[in-house]
């Protein structure tokens, strides 16, 4: 009989109906897992450029797997074509599930037509980072750059993604910012 | 002597800690996990890695979860599974655990997990059948269990991933290791 006693055996993973997400764990049970993920790219490593990447590597395939996720479950599997429609989906769909808050902020650059930036006062996976004056300019924001990257790319929107400190004045901690560099075949195709 | 805080519920515990969407949590583990099999290649040593960094997770959460539950000391094994079981899951993971299946002196006992947030998603494919998937949540209560001064050893009995209708850890006390000063006092 099926559905009788308790959890229901689905044969199949993919048969198993898709949870509404509202799910939650304690920050500092993600936090643990986070330094652990660095603390363990930091002993396969040289230096700080291949730790990034690292870190981007595991966002992006973060990145690919929450895209597909949320477009079934909160766009109805709408395709996003335009790139203000994406980049606008980043910052406030993607940001809201992820983070619980929609990005501080989305801007366009001013120097080159293709770049445009999300900042954050403070990312939540930096919160309980510090990153020692020796590693110079490292950003555990690289994570959060590989998940940008991850749904940018898999949405067919392929670009750079890299996380920057940017020091405010009258602030302790800087800003990050998430600078996103699209490539060539996006600035002709789309029209923004 | 001012009147101690009581222990709060499990609820309440996991009301009052900050929270952050599981979904984060799972895919990051599984980032972690892909990493892992890519860069070690063997599921023994996946395995290995995954209880070793349970552990050093586990030795800074027990302080955490100390600090933020109240509770007070506890008297023997049986009460330690509980709140384990009852408090700890719960702040941490947001589900609780049942414990069950004591051994006659009280020393083993088995967690029982319906719900886990670290396997949704998740399915096995046949190259990696020898994975314990959830191998670092042993690691977690061993680290945090040796530093409240008991060496246990867990392993896992039952498994969703491979076909299980539960998870099913076995936590067995070795011995209790007295704490040990650093120092004479009467220097």
């Amino acid at each position: 009989m099926i559905g009788v006693g308790k959890a229901k055996q689905y044969a199949n993973v993919l048969d198993k109906p898709l949870s509404r997400g509202r799910q939650e764990v304690s920050l500092s049970a993600f936090a643990f897992l986070f330094s652990e993920l660095v603390q363990y790219n930091q002993t396969q490593v040289d230096n700080i450029a291949e730790l990034e990447r690292r870190l981007e590597d595991a966002g992006y395939a973060v990145g690919a797997r929450v895209l597909e996720l949320l477009c079934h479950r909160e766009k109805g599997n709408r395709r996003e074509t335009r790139l203000l429609g994406i980049l606008s989906f980043i910052h406030s769909t993607v940001w809201k599930v992820l983070f619980g808050k929609v990005a501080d902020s989305l801007e366009k650059g001013t120097e080159h037509e293709d770049e445009y930036m999300i900042s954050e006062k403070e990312l939540l996976v930096n919160r309980f980072i510090s990153v020692p004056k020796d590693m110079g300019a490292f950003n555990c924001g690289a994570f959060v750059a590989g998940i940008v990257k991850g749904v940018l790319d898999n949405a067919g929107f392929p670009a750079v993604v890299t996380a920057h400190f940017v020091p405010i004045e009258g602030q302790q901690r800087p800003r990050t910012t998430i600078l996103i560099k699209f490539a060539e075949e996006v600035k002709q195709v789309c029209i923004v | 002597m001012p009147p101690l805080t009581p222990p709060k519920s499990g609820d309440a515990l996991f009301a009052s800690v900050d929270r952050v969407n599981a979904e984060l949590f799972t895919l990051t583990y599984g980032a972690i996990v892909r990493q892992l099999l890519t860069d070690l290649e063997e599921v023994e040593e996946v395995n290995k890695q995954l209880d070793q960094m349970g552990y050093n997770m586990g030795t800074r959460l027990v302080d955490e979860f100390l600090a933020k539950s109240n509770v007070s000391r506890c008297v023997d094994f049986k009460e330690t599974a509980d709140v384990i079981a009852k408090l700890g899951f719960k702040m941490f993971l947001g589900v609780t655990a049942t414990v069950t299946k004591w051994d006659a002196e009280g020393t083993s006992c088995s967690f029982v997990l319906e719900d886990n947030p670290l396997v949704d998603f998740v399915d096995l494919p046949d190259t990696c059948q020898g994975l314990q998937y959830c191998n670092v949540l042993s690691g977690v209560i061993r680290g945090a269990l040796e530093m409240v001064s008991m060496k246990t050893e867990v392993t896992w009995v039952r498994d969703m991933l491979r076909g299980d209708d539960a998870y099913e850890m076995r936590v067995k006390l070795i011995k209790q290791v007295p704490e040990e000063y650093p120092y004479k006092d009467d220097d």
